[in-house]
């Protein structure tokens, strides 16, 4: 039972940069590049341009058993998700090679691998021969998954029609069901309501528990331990870690503590998708009573204050509290506005939210922020910072101390009898 | 959250039950065990022009894309499969009018409409399946970035999707000939040799222009413009007996010039069977679908970075 499942060797991919945004070129941009390259002597330097190379993923060498559940994290353009499309046959390794033994099923996104023209009745059977199964497989199953993805009534509507949350449920009642023996998943158990999210957890653990590989992808870090044994740690594309799920997780926490703390705006893991127009160059957390930062005591007001590179129309800011397993615990949004808010003249490319009682349990917690500006993303920053609560006094009540069940503490009052 | 508990119980003995029994009743069950590896790297080089295993282990997908190609051709129109029809008949009656009665080209004895449309029926199937299987993959973008199975199977389930029509009009054809007053000859026979040059030809053609059009976009705007450009170069309004030995035997380079002249020939009963077009023809076709083929294969690993 000890075969290998998936090796991996001196694994890398590149991406021109200059092509990123259009992704195709036309026949003169190539016929003038042939031409160059042509006149251009041997030892002159390559082209500016064609230095833009960006490595999603590189050197990468790993060996994953069958049987094994591998939970892979890492920050945002780790490339996580350029590995599970390379290993699912979707796109191909510039450099090194990949061994893949058994059918491979893949969840990449939401409504991955579905035609949005074909019904869900058609959509299952493509699917499943895409995981190369047979007709009369898939239809022994059919009922099984069609139950299981709660989608009886849209059972002959095209795909297209369907939220994504349903397409998300019928995409892994399909992989869960029709049993590849190697299971890719990246982040879709983030999508769909939390009935669903146990459901497939309890699937996914199942699938585990028959010998299954899986290759899990999320940043829920609590989900990814109750899941696997083993974790993968990538960052800017190569491997720094690789043990048990406890150690790297931890590892993957000591990296991002040391990220939070160097200069903010120099940080490689800004969020892709942002304008960039202005960037965050600041974030931190002081409790207003104490005037400490980062460290509150647990029921004390709190204050955020952000600061931006330039003063551009319209910010908004979207800031979450997450545990020091990755769950987040709440969030704050500037675009639901509410009496008191204020729009502030003198204030500069600089943003506050003021909590009036942070009630969180003691422990470590880290924040994570998105700005939009000019109506589009400008920038996001996963722990842009990081956190203590200490014990204090809620309501009159001492704050319960570490290892309490629960995330935050309420004010709250008793009737005992006497 | 008992009663969810007891279900996911039940649901691992039902499927160990299924597969066990799908593995003793299969007589393929090599797919499922032992499973075989697959190796991912880089491609260098034409390595190959098709993987047997590789598209014999994804029959399905390419049974499901082909089945889907003709469903949806023509769902949301109102004519229906009556386009396949009317193309070409609306054209042979344009043909006629403009080159048969008013500008007099020579059909060599035959009614001019039977002449012209013998022609037009494989050249409507060469023609769509280009414009259609050169844009192919680019449509297919949704299927192509999110999924794995051999991509081959999108170009060449429109030819196959094309084939359909090109049977329906084929008995259009036989029909307006027996009308004409035609009769059966033994050129039938060389008919399915006529079909499978067009169709290897066009294979060869849409999955090189379809691969191509994938990186360099300019494809989508040059294929129609050539097709129209290749109907001209191509003897359908009028007869290759107007241009000269041997000159004409080297216009076979064009593979629809042998289809066309051996279509008229087997259809019209003419005297004298084109070999020499048909052979040279048969030869460009076949290494149009190797040229295709060979590029594809090259290229189909990186699509999905470029789609």
């Amino acid at each position: 039972m000890s075969d290998t499942a998936i090796q991996t060797s001196g694994l890398g991919k590149s991406y021109r940069l200059g092509t990123a945004r259009r992704g195709y070129d036309t026949l003169r941009e190539s016929f003038g590049r042939v031409a160059s390259q042509a006149f251009r002597r041997a030892h002159q330097p390559p082209d500016p341009n064609e230095r833009l190379i960006l490595w999603a993923l590189r050197d990468l060498s790993l060996t994953i058993t069958d049987g094994e559940i591998v939970g892979l994290i890492g920050h945002n353009g780790a490339g996580k998700t350029t590995l599970l499309r390379i290993l699912s046959r979707i796109s191909e390794p510039t450099s090194g090679w990949a061994e893949v033994t058994g059918n491979v099923g893949s969840l990449l996104e939401v409504g991955t691998g579905f035609h949005p023209e074909l019904t869900g009745r058609e959509n299952i059977f493509l699917n499943g021969a895409v995981l190369g199964m047979r007709r009369e497989q898939i239809r022994r199953r059919f009922d099984e998954i069609v139950e299981f993805a709660e989608i009886q009534q849209f059972l002959d509507t095209p795909v297209k029609r369907y939220s994504s949350g349903m397409s998300v449920r019928l995409a892994f009642a399909v992989a869960a069901h029709l049993e590849p023996s190697i299971l890719l998943v990246d982040e879709v158990l983030a999508v769909g309501d939390a009935a669903f999210q146990r459901k497939s957890l309890g699937k996914m653990g199942e699938v585990a528990s028959r010998g299954r590989t899986v290759l899990f992808v999320s940043h829920n870090l609590a989900i990814i331990q109750s899941l696997c044994q083993r974790g993968v740690l990538l960052e800017r594309g190569g491997m720094v870690a690789d043990g048990s799920i406890g150690e790297t997780v931890a590892t993957y926490l000591r990296s991002l503590e040391r990220s939070a703390t160097g200069d903010v705006l120099s940080r490689s893991d800004h969020d892709g998708r942002g304008y960039r127009d202005t960037m965050v160059c600041g974030l931190g957390l002081r409790d207003a009573r104490t005037g400490v930062e980062d460290v509150v005591v647990s029921g004390n007001p709190a204050t955020i204050s952000v600061d931006l590179t330039e003063l551009v129309p319209l910010i908004q800011c979207h800031l979450t509290i997450l545990n020091s397993l990755g769950q987040p615990v709440c969030s704050f949004d500037s675009q639901a506005l509410a009496p008191g808010d204020e729009r502030l003249k003198d204030i500069g490319p600089h943003v506050e939210c003021e909590i009036p009682s942070l009630p969180l349990l003691p422990g470590r917690y880290r924040i994570d922020i998105l700005v939009r500006g000019r109506n589009q993303i400008q920038d996001g920053l996963q722990a842009a910072t990081f956190f203590n609560v200490e014990p204090g006094v809620i309501g009159g009540r001492p704050s319960p101390a570490f290892g309490v069940e629960g995330v935050v503490v309420l004010p709250h009052t008793w009737r005992l009898p006497s | 959250m008992p009663a969810d508990r007891r279900r996911l119980r039940f649901y691992p003995r039902v499927v160990d039950d299924e597969l066990d029994d799908v593995e003793r009743r299969s007589s393929v069950s090599s797919r499922l065990s032992p499973p075989d590896t697959i190796r991912l790297q880089a491609t260098k080089g034409f390595t190959r022009l098709l993987a047997p295993a590789e598209l014999w282990r994804y029959r399905d997908v390419a049974l499901q894309l082909a089945m889907r190609d003709i469903t949806v051709r023509y769902r949301q129109t109102f004519l229906g499969a009556a386009w396949a029809i009317l193309q070409p008949l609306v054209i042979m009656v344009v043909f006629s009018v403009v080159f048969g009665s008013l500008a007099h080209v020579s059909s060599g004895g035959a009614p001019y409409a039977l002449f012209s449309l013998s022609g037009l029926v494989p050249w409507t199937f060469f023609a769509n399946a280009l414009l259609m299987g050169s844009d192919s993959l680019v449509s297919n973008s949704a299927l192509v970035s999110k999924i794995y199975f051999p991509r081959i199977f999108i170009p060449a389930g429109v030819v196959a999707a094309g084939t359909v029509d090109f049977a329906i009009a084929l008995v259009i054809l036989f029909v307006v000939v027996g009308i004409g007053g035609g009769h059966l000859s033994l050129g039938l026979l060389v008919l399915p040799l006529l079909i499978a040059i067009t169709v290897a030809a066009a294979l060869g053609v849409s999955t090189g222009l379809a691969a191509l059009n994938v990186r360099y976009r300019d494809v989508r705007y040059a294929v129609p413009f050539t097709v129209q450009l290749w109907l001209f170069a191509t003897p359908v309004a009028y007869s290759s007996s107007l241009v000269p030995e041997p000159w004409r035997t080297v216009f076979a380079v064009n593979p629809m010039v042998g289809v066309v002249e051996g279509f008229r020939w087997a259809m019209l009963d003419r005297p004298h069977a084109p070999w020499a077009l048909i052979a040279v023809s048969a030869g460009t076709s076949l290494g149009l679908l190797v040229a295709g083929l060979a590029y594809f294969g090259r290229v189909e690993r990186g699509f999905a970075d470029f789609v």
